[in-house]
C-alpha cells in the first residue's frame, strides 16, 4: 500500500520522547508565512480538525492531517517527516527540544498515483 | 567582524548578556528560572541569553497590564500621541545601533536595517501618534430628541505575537496602533529573534508608564499558547502561519475575543509584455522589481515569488532578470554593500533547500542558484542560500507554498485572462505586483487578482496609511493604516434621549 506520508527514524524517535512528555499526539501540516510549509506536533484534540480537513495517514501512531485546500495542490506528493536542529514552530511541541520537524517531499511514481486513486 | 560589531554597540546602548522578562516597568526574572541561548543567523553562534518563559510569567505581565490599563486608557489621546512621537524620536536617534542589532539577531543586511526597517518603525509610530490625534467619534441624530454618541474606547489588555522576519518592525507594526488606541500590551517576541525587542524596550522604558508594554519571551508551546488562550487578553494578534494562525482562532473562540492574522502568502508579480516596449528607467524599474523576491533574503509575507511573465517576451525577459539576479552581492550582513544576509534559523535554511529540491524533482529547471551558498569565515558556520530562479508551471508545490527564502518560481501566460487566472490560482491573497505601461490594463488587473495589496509598477513599499492584510486564507484584518485603531478599540454608543415624553406602552 502506498502510504502519502512517511516518518524518518529520527522523526519517530523524537514522537516517542514527546509522548513521553506530552501523551498522545496529532500533526497537522501548517501553509503560509514564517514556520508555515512545517508540520506541526499538538497534544491529541489540541488542534480541532474540521471538515476543511483530510487526513493523509498515521506516522509513529499520531494521526497526519492537512487542510484540503491546501492537500489539492500536495496530493501528487509523498511527504516524510524528518527532524532537524532548530527553533520555533509556532505552537509545536517540539520547539524547546532545539529540533523541529521538517517536511521532505518527493513526487508519486504514475502507478502510485494510480494505486492511491484505487484506494480512494 | 561579528564580534567586533556586538562589542561596539554594546559600548554604547545598553545590550545584556542575559534578558529577563520585562513586566511592569521592571525586569523579572522568568519564575521557573531557565534561559535559552539566542544565536546569531550570521555565524549559527550564541550571542546571549533569554528567559525561557512559562503560563505563570505570562500571568505575572497580565497583571502588570492589567494594572496600568485604567489610566492608560484614560491618558488623554494628546498625551499617548505625545508618548508615540518621543519614541519615534529616541529610536531615530539610535537608529544606526538599532539597525546593527537587528541585524544581528535576524541576519539580514544592514542595509536594509538601516534604510527600510528602522525608518519605517520610526514613521510607524509618528503615524499613530497622528492619526490618534486627528480620530473623531460620530454624533447621529436618530431624531430630533435622540442622540447616539458614538466614543472610542481601548479594547483593554491585548496580546501580541511577533514574527521573526522583521522582529522590530512588526512588533512596531503592533504596537503603535495598540498603544494609540489606549491599550496595555503583553507582547511575545519570536524566540528565533528575541534580542532587538529586548534592546529597543530597554531604550524607551522610561518613556512608558509601568505595564503598559510587557515582554514576555520563550518557546510558543510554553509562552505563546498560554498568552494566546488566556482568559485575561481582549484580543490577539498574530503574524505567521495557517495552521497556528487556526489554533489561535480556537482558543480566542473559547474566549470570544477578536483576532487579527497574517498568515503569509505566494505573491504572484506579474509582468506584462510591454514591460520591454523601451529599456529604458521603467525597464530597468521592473527588472528590480523581479530581484525583489531576493529582499529580506525572501524572509517576506509578500515575497514576489511568483513571477508570471507574458509568454511573447518571456525569453528576452528572463535573459535580463537573471542576469540582475546574478548581480545580487551575497556577503556579511553588516557590510554595507552586501545585498542579502543569513537566513533567520537552521531550520528555516533546511526548509528552503527541501523546497528547492522537490522543484528540481517536480521538474522545474533551475535558472540559476539553487542551492546552499558557502560563504568564508566566521560566516561558514551561517545560514545562507543562493538567491535561485526556478522556471516550471504553477501546480509545482515551489509556486503553491511559500518558501520564505530567495527563491522564485516563474512560468509564463498568453494573455490577460490567462494572467490572472494564474495569479488566482492560490490558497492565499496577501500581496500581487503588476507591472505594465499601460494603465487601464495595469488597474483591470489589479482590481482582479484577490489579494489585499497589489503593487502597481513597484513592489516591497510598507508605508504607512496604506492598508495591508489579506484576502483569502493570507488571513484576517489590516495593519498599517488608521483603520487599525479600529481593530483596538471598542464602540461605546450612548443612546440618549432629549425627550421628557414617556414611550407610551407601559
Amino acid at each position: 500500500m502506498v502510504e502519502r506520508v512517511l516518518a524518518a527514524e529520527a522523526a519517530l524517535a523524537l514522537i516517542d520522547k514527546l509522548r513521553a512528555i506530552h501523551g498522545d499526539l496529532m500533526f497537522h501540516q501548517s501553509g503560509g508565512c514564517c514556520d508555515g510549509s512545517a508540520p506541526m506536533c499538538y497534544p491529541k484534540g489540541e488542534f480541532r480538525i474540521g471538515g476543511s480537513d483530510v487526513k493523509l495517514g498515521e506516522i509513529g501512531g499520531c494521526e497526519f492531517f492537512m487542510s484540503e485546500s491546501q492537500f489539492e495542490y500536495w496530493k501528487h506528493t509523498q511527504l516524510l517527516i524528518d527532524v532537524v536542529p532548530g527553533r520555533g514552530s509556532g505552537f509545536s511541541l517540539e520547539s524547546p527540544e532545539g529540533v523541529r520537524f521538517l517536511t521532505r517531499s518527493r513526487v508519486f511514481t504514475d502507478e502510485e498515483v494510480a494505486e492511491l486513486e484505487k484506494a480512494a | 567582524m561579528l564580534h567586533q560589531a556586538i562589542q561596539t554597540v554594546k559600548s554604547k546602548l545598553a545590550w545584556r548578556d542575559r534578558y529577563d522578562n520585562f513586566i511592569g516597568g521592571k525586569w523579572v526574572a522568568p519564575v521557573g528560572g531557565q534561559y535559552f541561548t539566542n544565536v546569531s543567523p550570521i555565524t549559527g553562534k550564541p550571542i546571549g541569553e533569554i528567559a525561557r518563559s512559562q503560563a505563570a510569567d505570562v500571568e505575572l505581565a497580565l497583571d502588570a497590564a492589567h494594572k496600568a490599563k485604567d489610566a492608560w486608557g484614560r491618558a488623554a489621546p494628546a498625551q499617548r500621541a505625545l508618548v508615540l512621537n518621543r519614541i519615534a524620536d529616541r529610536i531615530e536617534a539610535n537608529l544606526p545601533l538599532l539597525a546593527q542589532v537587528e541585524t544581528i539577531d535576524n541576519g539580514k543586511p544592514i542595509r536594509e536595517t538601516t534604510h527600510a526597517d528602522l525608518p519605517l518603525g520610526v514613521d510607524h509610530f509618528r503615524y499613530f501618534a497622528g492619526v490618534l490625534r486627528a480620530q473623531e467619534g460620530g454624533i447621529s441624530e436618530v431624531d430630533h430628541d435622540t442622540v447616539a454618541y458614538h466614543f472610542h474606547e481601548p479594547l483593554g489588555v491585548v496580546g501580541q505575537i511577533i514574527p521573526w522576519n522583521f522582529p522590530l518592525l512588526m512588533a512596531i507594526w503592533k504596537l503603535a496602533p495598540a498603544l494609540a488606541a489606549g491599550n496595555c500590551v503583553v507582547l511575545k517576541p519570536a524566540e528565533q529573534t528575541p534580542l532587538s525587542i529586548m534592546v529597543l524596550t530597554e531604550l524607551i522604558a522610561d518613556l512608558l508608564p509601568e505595564g503598559v508594554l510587557n515582554v514576555v519571551n520563550g518557546f510558543g508551546v510554553e509562552a505563546g499558547k498560554p498568552l494566546a488562550s488566556n482568559k485575561r487578553i481582549s484580543k490577539i494578534a498574530f503574524t505567521g502561519e495557517t495552521t497556528t494562525g487556526r489554533l489561535i482562532m480556537q482558543y480566542a473562540s473559547e474566549n470570544l475575543i477578536p483576532v487579527t492574522l497574517e498568515l503569509g502568502g505566494k505573491s504572484p508579480n506579474v509582468f506584462f509584455a510591454d514591460v520591454m516596449d523601451e529599456d529604458d528607467d521603467y525597464f530597468d524599474k521592473a527588472l528590480e522589481g523581479f530581484a525583489l523576491f531576493a529582499l529580506n533574503q525572501g524572509e517576506v509575507c509578500t515575497c514576489p515569488s511568483r513571477v508570471l511573465v507574458q509568454e511573447s517576451i518571456f525569453d528576452r525577459f528572463i535573459e535580463r532578470a537573471v542576469a540582475r539576479v546574478n548581480k545580487i552581492k551575497q556577503g556579511h550582513p553588516l557590510d554595507p554593500s552586501t545585498m542579502i544576509g543569513a537566513q533567520a534559523s537552521n531550520d528555516q535554511l533546511e526548509k528552503i533547500l527541501s523546497y528547492i529540491d522537490i522543484g528540481r524533482k517536480e521538474g522545474a529547471e533551475v535558472l540559476t542558484g539553487g542551492g546552499r551558498a558557502n560563504l568564508e569565515g566566521e560566516l561558514s558556520t551561517g545560514y545562507y542560500v543562493q538567491p535561485t530562479v526556478l522556471r516550471g508551471h504553477n501546480k509545482m508545490r515551489v509556486f503553491q507554498e511559500e518558501i520564505f527564502g530567495p527563491v522564485v518560481s516563474v512560468t509564463t501566460f498568453k494573455d490577460f485572462d490567462d494572467a490572472i487566472s494564474i495569479a488566482n490560482d492560490t490558497l492565499y491573497g496577501l500581496g500581487a505586483g503588476v507591472w505594465s505601461r499601460n494603465g487601464t490594463q495595469a488597474y483591470r488587473a489589479g482590481r482582479a487578482i484577490q489579494a489585499g495589496r497589489v503593487w502597481t509598477n513597484c513592489y516591497h513599499a510598507y508605508p504607512a496609511h496604506a492598508a495591508f492584510g489579506g484576502y483569502k486564507q493570507s488571513g484576517i484584518g489590516r495593519e498599517n493604516h488608521k483603520m487599525m485603531l479600529d481593530h483596538y478599540q471598542q464602540t461605546k454608543n450612548l443612546l440618549v434621549s432629549y425627550s421628557p415624553k414617556a414611550l407610551g406602552f407601559f
